[in-house]
């Protein structure tokens, strides 16, 4: 597949958004820390948010349309993503004008956690669902967009302690440590299923004719077509072997180093930068079976 | 006795389809320029091209002809395969679009995009195994093959022209369009007869469209049809045999 520049921004952003608003979730359940921390913290999350959101339209051709999207939420995890995706930044707004308020915030964080995880599984299934991307097509698909999201959270909410409310910063950068190695390890498992992957479809059953050898000679184009723009990443193999590296360097172990030695705030954005590499490569190492009709184009 | 009605007998509504004759098709592209005439001046508007006229030409297209070499040379074969949606019954680019936009129409199969609900996500495109999806670099929105629904349902055409403009063109009539659903139509009836089969089976989307296969004619000739084996006494091998410089029948009669 070719990588898409908007949805991999919506996808890392939104991640580390909904992370950071379960960093600061946990710290108003089950620690102490003053509003404004909460405030500052929401305010970043909807940044990230935000921005993600703004991203996704530059994925769509008629962005002026986009508010049809909410209409299938019945069978599509996107209609879903685009309803549940607004209702989570309503409740991280919500929380923090409770915390302003300094009203009590336990249902707010209920809704919004619900919400966060929810988001997670949405974005995670719309590539999950696709049964015939069989890179995709596995539960570890929204494991790992949850606990990536959940581990550059982790790591933007220590960068942010460090800044604004120090007494939280260890614990938060322990927390990005531990989610950081659970989504490292939960991404191996992904490359390492991945690797020894056989595709279902084959050029045999592509034209339904029962030989090893087929060859194709022309796919009725000699420009190309969308279907050779969209499906293809088109970079050489050395490419996509180097995003594979820095995003195994980026996403934890250099950012694992940093928060070590108390530098969350470059950690965070090594980690991010991995995310985008990691991102990129998920793309990347789809598969489409469409791919075999699109082999020479003579 | 009372009709049968429809579901007894294990079918469902109608669904239209095309069942092209691999073993017919010559590759020539006709149905591929019909489809672009029809589709591109109908009411839909045009199925847009960019730079039709210089070196990397693009554009849309519903229908496409490829070609295959199956085999290792000098054992070779072409099969010209022509490609467009297959109408699937199970149509996994339906329930993945967020808008609605696209559909499968229950009275007839087709599956179809409305245009103007359309948001150019891609997102069924995706869905679709077979590539049978593009998106409309200037409209931006996503297009595919109607089975020309504005074609078949005209009733101001004569019957015999209410079919998809590339059954019409094929001049080979490697193109069947019908019901696969009655089991009379001469569609179901080549899909049931000549083998029929669909693209991809593995993945579970039923496509409507089916290929008939290439079929080689030959004939095997058994050893006892050269020879009369069913005469015991070996008659005709008793009979003198001429020698090679005697006169033969052709040379002693006119016919």
């Amino acid at each position: 597949m070719r990588p898409a520049w908007s949805v991999i921004l919506l996808t890392t952003l939104i991640g580390a958004g909904q992370g950071l608003y379960l960093a600061l979730a946990a710290a108003d359940a089950f620690g102490e820390a003053p509003a404004r921390f909460f405030v500052a913290g929401a305010a970043v999350s909807l940044v990230l948010l935000a921005g993600g959101l703004v991203a996704s339209f530059f994925h769509l051709g008629h962005p002026e349309r986009a508010w049809r999207s909410a209409a299938m939420w019945r069978t599509s995890w996107l209609s879903r993503e685009v309803i549940v995706l607004p209702l989570f930044m309503a409740a991280v707004f919500a929380w923090a004008v409770a915390h302003w308020l300094q009203m009590k915030t336990l249902w707010f964080n209920v809704v919004a956690v619900m919400l966060a995880i929810a988001l997670f599984v949405c974005t995670g299934m719309i590539y999950a669902c696709l049964k015939f991307l069989q890179e995709w097509h596995t539960p570890l698909t929204p494991l790992n967009y949850t606990l990536l999201g959940c581990a550059s959270g982790l790591t933007a909410a220590a960068a942010m302690a460090a800044w604004l409310h120090p007494p939280l910063a260890p614990a938060y950068a322990a927390a990005a440590l531990a989610a950081g190695a659970l989504a490292y390890l939960a991404r191996l498992a992904a490359l390492a299923r991945n690797a020894r992957l056989r595709p279902k479809s084959t050029p045999a059953t592509a034209i339904g004719v029962k030989h090893p050898r087929i060859a194709q000679i022309a796919q009725g184009a000699m420009g190309g077509s969308f279907n050779t723009r969209e499906f293809f990443h088109g970079r050489p193999r050395e490419v996509v072997r180097a995003a594979r590296w820095a995003f195994l360097a980026l996403v934890f172990p250099l950012p694992a180093l940093f928060l070590v030695s108390g530098f969350p705030i470059p950690a965070f954005l090594l980690q991010f930068a991995g995310l985008l590499a990691e991102r990129w490569y998920f793309f990347a190492e789809a598969r489409h079976p469409q791919n075999l009709y699109y082999q020479a184009i003579a | 006795m009372a009709a049968i009605p429809d579901a007894d007998k294990g079918f469902g509504m109608t669904q239209l389809a095309l069942v092209i004759d691999l073993n017919v098709c010559v590759g020539c592209h006709a149905c591929v320029t019909s489809c672009k005439q029809w589709n591109h001046s109908g009411e839909a508007g045009p199925l847009s091209d960019a730079n039709p006229y210089g070196a990397e030409p693009s554009g849309t297209f519903f229908n496409r002809v490829q070609t295959y070499e199956v085999g290792e040379f000098p054992k070779t074969e072409t099969v010209h395969f022509p490609k467009s949606c297959l109408h699937c019954e199970e149509p996994p680019c339906v329930p993945v679009c967020p808008t609605g936009a696209s559909y499968k129409r229950a009275e007839d199969g087709i599956v179809l995009v409305d245009y103007d609900k359309c948001i150019g996500c891609k997102y069924c495109s995706w869905a679709c195994p077979y590539g049978a999806r593009e998106l409309d670099e200037q409209q931006k929105v996503m297009k595919k093959c109607t089975l020309c629904v504005d074609r078949i349902y005209d009733g101001k055409l004569p019957e015999a022209e209410r079919k998809p403009a590339c059954v019409l063109a094929c001049p080979t009539s490697a193109r069947i369009f019908g019901d696969i659903h009655d089991p009379d139509s001469q569609a179901a009836r080549a899909i049931r007869e000549q083998g029929g089969y669909a693209l991809m089976p593995e993945w579970g989307t039923q496509p409507a469209n089916h290929y008939l296969p290439r079929r080689k004619t030959s004939i095997k000739l058994h050893p006892d049809e050269l020879q009369r084996e069913d005469n015991p006494l070996k008659v005709d091998g008793k009979l003198p045999r001429p020698a090679a410089g005697e006169p033969a029948l052709d040379d002693v009669t006119s016919w």
